[in-house]
């Protein structure tokens, strides 16, 4: 991959390409700005993903590490338990699933639903 | 995410996986109350309509038409891009690298992808690509050409890695034949790529 493949879409100023990366960027300005984290401290875990093997070298995958450092620097200030956000996703998917096509997808429409507002 | 079917039933949602962490993670951090949805819309707003390289093309318009304030730029660039009201949230210093006839200034964030987001907004998708952030710094002249900037070559190219903490912004060289042209004309020849360093500014008339 050469860097010249990736200007076509240089005029492309869409600052995100899909909405669940705009969540992931703002939840991460929130979280900063609530002191949750200092911003050297999010750009060391940011640069630890973006440095793993693997990595798409057209940068395609750029929020998926994105989301994955916000991930692993809250659980490494305990702020999510590891296996709390997977349970959580995996819950969307089955209530996604589970709820007809063109009506709102409920948490509540989950097959295995956990009331997660009384979760500890 | 989409997909074609061919029956007729009515089919289930997909959430996409992605979507799916991002809602969850959301939900995590608001009931332990450390974010609010409405203050995360704003945020996204924010970056997708309000803050963009047209903040930069003012600054560096006010720079090449007020002495004094291209000084100050040069001294302070934090204090001398606040007062025309951009700000970054993440408690960053900025530097403003002023390109001359000898030296080009090229800007990359080797680690990560760290952007003068007040006043450029957030950076292109060749910003964030390892092809650009590891081969700025090695082949800087490579990079340009194919950026399709033909530099003279005695011009020295000066590579600035971005921090969290130091973000930079490329003050180009002012076109010539500008001298009639007013601060909002001149910026408008201000290209977001310009002040990054991967291209030049517009010339005059240019379409």
């Amino acid at each position: 991959m050469s860097l010249h493949d990736l200007l076509p879409q240089a005029d492309d100023d869409r600052a995100f390409s899909e909405p669940w990366q705009a969540q992931a960027f703002a939840l991460t300005l929130a979280l900063h700005q609530k002191g949750v984290f200092s911003w050297s401290e999010w750009a060391k875990s940011l640069s630890e993903e973006l440095k793993k093997r693997g990595v798409a070298e057209d940068g395609s995958d750029y929020y998926e590490c994105w989301l994955s450092a916000l991930e692993k620097l809250l659980v490494a200030k305990s702020v999510a338990a590891p296996g709390d956000v997977d349970a959580l996703a995996a819950a969307w998917q089955r209530a996604a699933h589970a709820t007809p096509h063109g009506k709102p997808i409920l948490l509540e429409n989950d097959p295995q639903h956990l009331d997660w507002n009384r979760a500890p | 995410m989409p997909h074609a079917h061919d029956h007729d039933h009515d089919h289930d949602n997909d959430l996409d996986h992605m979507a799916a962490r991002v809602r969850a993670l959301e939900i995590i951090l608001t009931q332990k109350g450390l974010v609010e949805p409405a203050a995360i819309d704003a945020i996204v707003d924010t970056y997708e309509t309000k803050v963009g390289p047209r903040n930069g093309a003012k600054v560096v318009a006010r720079a090449w038409c007020d002495p004094d304030y291209s000084n100050w730029l040069k001294q302070d660039a934090t204090a001398a891009i606040a007062s025309l009201g951009f700000t970054g949230r993440q408690g960053e210093h900025m530097q403003a690298v002023f390109n001359t006839e000898d030296t080009h200034n090229l800007v990359v964030c080797t680690l990560c992808s760290c952007y003068p987001w007040s006043v450029l907004g957030l950076p292109p998708v060749w910003y964030k690509a390892p092809a650009y952030r590891s081969r700025a710094v090695i082949d800087p002249r490579g990079v340009l050409e194919e950026f399709d900037v033909d530099l003279p070559a005695q011009t020295k190219i000066r590579v600035w890695d971005s921090t969290a903490e130091l973000r930079y912004l490329v003050v180009p060289l002012r076109p010539k034949g500008t001298e009639g042209l007013s601060e909002e004309e001149l910026a408008a020849l201000v290209t977001r790529d310009s002040m990054i360093g991967t291209g030049l500014a517009l010339e005059p008339y240019q379409p």
